[in-house]
């Protein structure tokens, strides 16, 4: 069975070759992967130190040349936790909604349907309408707009990730406890919501990772500013945009405090990423199954 | 003569499970050979195994011997696609090429090059009229594969296992899945094919090894329990977990 | 659903004020998330009346035509001709594509078909650490990496050996090009497309690969003739919901791609995607009279084509997944 007819050794080169290709690509996938991450690193840890994780610019808009970016990162995770807060509120329920109180209907349907569109709608444009409800209200750019936007942007991950936690539950559990005489709302909140918590957890940060790394949404509505986060009224900084408007100087030490934001923002954004996911992992064994 | 496939100390494994144990058995030349047994005794891994189709699956381990015309298709050096054409699979449920009914036939001989230009016209009829579908779609050859009934299908799925020209038909349980009529269709293209094929058929309904069988294995739990001429165990079953068998007790 | 319950003589009036107060609980709740699932379909409906309605009055004193085909940029002067942005968004967003798509794809082929369990669960980090990357690191990465060696080596190269082709051509190439966008929009979209192509793949039955390689096929015969048409549509749905991404993606674009208002010819030109014009210019939106709307106008733009894209590939993939499992 050791064939040596043209159709077999064509057949047989074709398959190696595609192999290599498909192996190299997923190297390149993943080399690409690597390269992103050692820029990063490259370029930001030499640029952190004490000072610059706790202090705020100093010296005045892009010209300073001291301080650091403590204000961007506490901008950051306020605007992101507010958002993520706020979006849990929301989207929870909504998908409480569509998995147990409603689940087939044809509402229910085109209510995903939107979530799906929504997912995909870019950031600059949550920024473009943030802005545009700010204008009609009379806000200026600011904490509350920022949170605003993110919250708008974080809406569709959060409660897509909320919806394929509770579909996972099995169904025999939300069956049996409707066959003890519960309503609707006991079962979703009291069964539902405490099998799913690693997953809505998960979920939760997931949306939190996507929001705290976002600047187009809060380039608007969000404004910048060096100092630290006072009032929910008055403009903030973020790191995404620490990094966008620092990177441009001809100052090194300006441009210093932008590798810093971005290694902190990939540091974060990377640990909610793998950590959401050990977390998951841990939680999930002590979950009825 | 000589039997057409011969298994030797053959073990598989599915990681820690054993699912075969030291199968030892020769399958006749074109004759159909029957593997009979309960459900989860191993009649598909044995069935599988003779034609290294076991490789798909991941985890498995196989060790012992397959013979084909004296050749071990387990040997470090040979290559699957030319066993997997010796010895072809007809499956429970017929998985139709996503294509024509005639590329479905014609896929065989294209990818093999065993047939090309206007030969694979005559080719394509030709299997077609061994599987007895070809009167019900010689007008719409071109026709996707999918719109034909799953009786039909499954007659496609062996039109195109005939068109490789392999020298075994492997059936796994080939007309479970069918309504009684085209599983009757399918049982008499067996037996049509008899003299010229090597068919060994998995069941697990008495009567169709009845029907068909002209050699027989019966298994249990992963052992082979008896083998021999169909018939005879038939009659006078050796073992008594066989006797139970037969006789409807399990 | 209405509960039934139980109740002993002693204690029915407890159980009834308790059974009334569940009952307004499961009323009052219903309502509430009812409302709130009435978000999603409200918000996007109010992101196109917005914009439209913010968008209308440079629609008021030009034609539309005016306005996709005029090639001068001047706000100043009220000359609002996008035909520029939208020929870059188009040359970045397209090359993007052609540079992602095919190693995409065969990454998410030998991740459903060849790759060892092992060698799949290292790849769902690198892929979910992929697209949890923020736009501006990826920018960062462009200017620091993508942007020196386009500008220093690779067009140098290229224009020596092919310079006569004007869409290769590279007249001082400062590296801030359309490529530079391209390769880092490429590997921005990555990951979605190997993700869903891989849901899509995984989920065409294995009895299909079983048939095709009972026949003597090599695997990948089988994949090519018999998984990948069944995975077609959803694989195709991926591709357009990646483009759709790209096409709406702006800080890492805008950070490597030049921001010059021109129409490029080549794609070591420098080009102006629209999400790069109106990130650059908001801030000076409000002081020039109709600038606000022209950019309105761009952002409701983007939001159709993305909506419409994202539309398309929804219903496929619904569709698709499945139609492959069937």
């Amino acid at each position: 069975m050791t064939d040596r007819r043209p159709a077999w050794k064509r057949r047989h080169f074709e398959e190696r070759f595609f192999k290599t290709l498909m192996r190299v690509s997923f190297l390149a996938v993943a080399g690409s992967l690597g390269a992103i991450l050692l820029t990063v690193i490259v370029k930001g840890l030499p640029a952190l130190s004490l000072a610059m994780l706790t202090q705020t610019p100093k010296g005045g808009y892009y010209l300073g040349k001291e301080g650091g970016i403590l204000n961007a990162i506490l901008g950051s995770l306020l605007l992101a936790g507010c958002a993520t807060v706020l979006a849990l509120l929301i989207g929870l329920p909504m998908a409480l909604y569509l998995e147990i109180y409603a689940p087939r209907s044809r509402w229910a349907g085109s209510v995903r349907l939107a979530l799906d569109v929504m997912w995909g709608i870019p950031s600059i444009v949550y920024g473009a309408f943030g802005f545009t409800l700010m204008l009609l209200v009379g806000l200026r750019a600011s904490l509350l707009g920022g949170i605003l936007a993110l919250t708008l942007l974080e809406l569709p991950i959060m409660t897509r990730a909320m919806d394929e936690v509770i579909k996972m539950i099995p169904k025999d559990l939300e069956e049996s406890a409707f066959a003890l005489g519960t309503t609707r709302y006991e079962v979703a909140v009291k069964v539902i919501v405490r099998q799913a918590l690693p997953g809505i957890i998960t979920g939760a940060l997931l949306a939190f990772g996507r929001g705290i790394g976002d600047a187009a949404a809060v380039l608007f509505t969000a404004g910048y500013t060096d100092r630290l986060p006072t009032s929910l009224f008055r403009p903030v900084a973020s790191l995404p945009l620490a990094v966008f408007f620092q990177l441009g100087t001809p100052y090194p030490e300006v441009r210093q405090r932008a590798y810093a934001a971005a290694l902190i923002l990939t540091i974060i954004v990377l640990g909610v990423s793998l950590g959401s996911r050990l977390l998951a992992a841990r939680l999930s064994r002590n979950v009825v199954k | 003569m000589d039997p057409q496939i011969s298994v030797r100390d053959l073990n598989v494994f599915y990681g820690k499970h054993q699912a075969l144990r030291d199968i030892n058995v020769e399958i006749p030349q074109k004759q159909i050979t029957v593997i009979l047994g309960p459900s989860g005794c191993g009649k598909t891994t044995l069935l599988k195994s003779l034609n290294r189709l076991l490789d798909v699956t991941e985890g498995v381990r196989v060790t012992g011997q397959v013979l084909i015309d004296g050749e071990n298709i387990y040997a470090p050096a040979v290559d699957v696609t030319e066993v997997r054409k010796k010895a072809g699979l007809l499956a429970q449920r017929p998985y139709p090429l996503p294509m024509s009914i005639y590329d479905n036939v014609a896929f065989g001989p294209r990818i093999h090059g065993t047939v090309r230009g206007r030969d694979l016209d005559v080719a394509v009829r030709h299997y077609l009229e061994l599987a007895g579908l070809w009167d019900e779609v010689k007008d719409r050859l071109h026709a996707p594969a999918t719109r034909l009934s799953i009786g039909q299908q499954q007659r496609l799925c062996l039109a195109r296992g005939l068109a490789v020209e392999p020298e075994v038909i492997l059936g796994d349980e080939p007309t479970s899945a069918l309504d009684p009529v085209s599983a009757q269709h399918i049982e008499r293209r067996l037996l049509d094919l008899r003299g010229q094929y090597t068919i060994v058929l998995v069941t697990h309904i008495l009567r169709q090894a009845k029907r068909l069988a002209d050699h027989m294995l019966f298994m249990y739990m992963g052992d082979l329990i008896e083998s021999g001429p169909a018939r005879e165990m038939f009659a006078n079953p050796r073992e008594d977990r066989t006797r139970a068998y037969l006789s409807g007790e399990f | 659903m209405r509960p039934v319950t139980t109740a002993s003589p002693a204690s029915r009036t407890g159980r009834e004020s308790d059974l009334a107060r569940r009952r307004l609980q499961d009323r009052v709740s219903t309502w509430l998330f009812l409302a709130l699932t009435a978000l999603p379909l409200t918000i996007t409906a109010a992101m196109l009346l917005a914009l439209m309605a913010r968008s209308q009055p440079i629609l008021a004193g030009h034609t539309i035509r005016e306005l996709l085909t005029g090639q001068t940029w001047q706000p100043m002067q009220g000359q609002f001709g996008f035909y520029p942005f939208i020929v870059g968004t188009l040359w970045v967003t397209a090359l993007a594509m052609l540079i992602a798509v095919p190693p995409s794809l065969f990454t998410a082929v030998y991740l459903a078909e060849y790759a060892r369990p092992t060698t799949r669960t290292l790849a769902k980090p690198v892929l979910d650490l992929l697209a949890a990357i923020p736009s501006v690191v990826y920018g960062i990465w462009g200017v620091v990496a993508i942007v020196p060696w386009v500008g220093a080596s690779l067009a140098p190269t290229l224009n020596r050996w092919f310079g006569f082709i004007p869409f290769v051509a590279a007249n001082n190439p400062t590296g801030f090009s359309v490529l530079s966008g391209s390769l880092v929009l490429a590997v921005m979209v990555t990951p979605v497309i190997i993700a869903i192509s891989y849901e899509v793949l995984r989920a065409v039955p294995d009895g299909l690969r079983e048939a095709a390689l009972a026949m003597g096929t090599t695997r990948w015969q089988a994949i090519m003739h018999a998984v990948l048409p069944k995975a077609l549509p959803g694989v195709a749905a991926a591709v357009v919901l990646g483009f759709s991404r790209a096409f709406g993606e702006t800080m890492a674009v805008l950070m490597v791609v030049g921001n010059v208002a021109k129409t490029p010819s080549s794609i070591f030109d420098p080009a102006y995607p629209l999400t790069a014009l109106i990130a650059n210019n908001y801030g000076e939106m409000m002081s020039i009279p109709l600038y606000d709307a022209a950019l309105m106008g761009a952002a409701l733009t983007l939001l159709l084509v993305v909506l419409a894209f994202n539309i398309i590939s929804a219903v496929i993939l619904r569709g698709a997944v499945r139609r492959a499992a069937a």
